[in-house]
């Protein structure tokens, strides 16, 4: 039971939702970048919402399924074929065994997620399967995925379709998604150090353009736009810091920290990216442009709780069209 | 109450809740920062999914879904921010707060510590007396960042006090110890790094195929000793 990768892409990994528990040891979370396009691709196939996923960039992996599977694709469009013919992203669908998954044109977004029904062997460290490249442990031995790398498959339901003209089968139902990718703009609240900026300072970070840089990744994302005033403090003392993080740079720059951040930081804190809008800038990449809007604690927990049902809603959609299928 | 002077207790994200003890690195601060690490740690606050202490704060990464549960009608800042006050106000156990004492080997042969003569030199030591001051202290573990298992120890005699190389490493091998202003500490892996290398420990600092994988806690004391070259290379071999 496995899949073979003909062809390794920029950087496919293994993930889940992430580490948690041992950052007081230096040990950053990691995860998928996009939590909601991982959450709709295990969704779509009836499996947990933080099942193992398979995180890929652009050029993504080329890939041969050695069994017949129901995948789903979700979070970014890179123009998927199977054996050349196109396969449409946020459905359901059964391959069948010896198909070859490609990817062409990046259409829109950064970040695909392939899932796998039953989800896919991975190496557990510290409670979780995400791919750690700095420690070389979790995921795919620790590593992102090479040519010729067999990954195994946790005893998938088998199918016996019968394939008609093509070598699969798009199940006639669609994750819809627009709710959950709601804003142009990403929305933060205050940070530590949002109080030193002066107003002027303030005025041009709501209101400029940011460009993400090409030196952005997994990490974070380093934005360009004019510099803002350093402040007067700028070495602080160390405290930790967290996905969304927005440091003010010696450079004037900003950046945002993403999964695989680092656990403590040093530079002002001068807001935090939303929970609700992370997964929106984990599907942009480098020249794209955004504005940074700011909202108070309280509406970013009410933004949270109304995507929270939203994807609730979504995934016991899925569900339910997938056993009714199921049992026909 | 775990904080003898001023703390202020802010949202560090949405998912995410900071207590600041101070603008300064001091021990006493620190003490109460672990206290309450190991308080929150043995006693959970449910949906915690991490307490990270660093020099004077403590930061609480938590789960909005699980913790909203609790909190009921008041946000979740609002929610955690009191039950952490009364915590700092009422420690549920004052967790032993008696560190461990941690030896670790370090050779500081030039061969394998390429800033150590250029150290002695500039404070006007000679090799032998920065060494014998380096090992001539316990150091505190503040907090642990950076890289997996990278402990920021201090603080280091004012004598040897020497600020980041202007311009950092592209690579600093695995077990390197480290000077940058007044702390010490160990590059657990192979990394681009600006700390003056003065010695390497042959300790594997950071072993992720061990259920403990790293080797210093914060609030940990440690003392460094003196390795010969030959000891270093046949360290765990004997």
């Amino acid at each position: 039971m496995s899949i073979h990768i003909n062809k390794s892409g920029l950087l496919d990994t293994l993930q889940d939702e992430g580490r948690y528990g041992y950052q007081h040891l230096g040990v950053n979370p990691g995860g998928a970048m996009d939590r909601i396009a991982m959450h709709i691709a295990n969704a779509l196939v009836g499996n947990q919402p933080n099942e193992t996923v398979l995180e890929m960039h652009f050029p993504a992996a080329e890939i041969l399924f050695k069994e017949t599977l129901l995948i789903a694709l979700a979070g970014a469009d890179f123009s998927a074929t199977i054996n050349g013919k196109e396969l449409p992203i946020l459905h359901p669908v059964l391959i069948s065994k010896g198909s070859i998954l490609a990817f062409g044109k990046r259409k829109n977004g950064a970040r695909v997620y392939l899932s796998v029904q039953g989800g896919f062997t991975a190496d557990t460290w510290l409670n979780s399967t995400s791919t750690n490249t700095k420690v070389n442990a979790g995921g795919f031995q620790g590593r992102a995925l090479q040519k010729n790398d067999q990954l195994l498959l946790n005893n998938p339901r088998a199918f016996s379709f019968v394939f008609t003209d093509h070598a699969f089968e798009v199940l006639p139902w669609k994750a819809k998604t627009a709710e959950l990718y709601t804003t142009n703009s990403i929305r933060f609240i205050a940070g530590a150090e949002f109080g030193n900026l002066h107003n002027q300072s303030i005025v041009v970070m709501k209101t400029q353009v940011y460009t993400i840089s090409r030196d952005s990744d997994r990490m974070g994302y380093r934005l360009q736009a004019k510099p803002l005033p350093t402040l007067s403090h700028q070495e602080m003392i160390s405290t930790a810091v967290t996905r969304g993080t927005i440091q003010l740079l010696p450079n004037g720059q900003l950046i945002i920290l993403m999964a695989d951040h680092q656990t403590t930081g040093g530079y002002p804190r001068i807001g935090h990216v939303i929970t609700v809008d992370l997964p929106i800038l984990a599907q942009m990449q480098a020249g794209e442009t955004f504005q940074l809007q700011e909202i108070n604690p309280e509406q970013s927990e009410d933004l949270f709780f109304e995507q929270e049902m939203n994807l609730q809603q979504l995934q016991n959609a899925c569900n339910f069209r997938l056993q009714e299928y199921l049992n026909a | 109450m775990l904080f003898s002077s001023p703390y202020r207790i802010y949202s560090s994200g949405d998912h995410s809740i900071t207590i600041e003890a101070g603008n300064q690195i001091d021990t006493k601060i620190n003490q109460g920062v672990i206290s309450l690490f190991h308080d929150l740690s043995a006693n959970r606050i449910r949906g915690i999914k991490d307490i990270i202490p660093a020099f004077q704060s403590l930061t609480l990464i938590y789960d909005i879904t699980i913790c909203k549960k609790e909190a009921g009608n008041q946000s979740v800042f609002n929610f955690l921010s009191a039950l952490i006050e009364h915590r700092i106000k009422h420690p549920i156990a004052i967790a032993n707060t008696a560190s461990r004492l941690i030896n670790i080997p370090v050779c500081y042969d030039s061969s394998i510590a390429p800033d150590i003569a250029l150290l002695a030199e500039l404070h006007t030591l000679s090799i032998e007396e920065l060494i014998e001051i380096h090992t001539g202290k316990e150091y505190r573990v503040y907090m642990i960042g950076f890289l997996p298992g990278f402990a920021y120890m201090g603080t280091v005699d004012q004598r040897i006090v020497t600020p980041r190389k202007s311009v950092p490493r592209t690579f600093v091998p695995a077990g390197s110890v480290g000077i940058a202003g007044e702390q010490t500490g160990i590059y657990p892996f192979g990394s681009a790094g600006g700390w003056q290398l003065i010695g390497r420990t042959p300790i594997t600092m950071f072993d992720p195929k061990n259920e403990n994988p790293c080797y210093l806690q914060p609030g940990d004391e440690v003392r460094f000793f003196s390795i010969t070259l030959s000891e270093y290379k046949n360290w765990g071999h004997s």
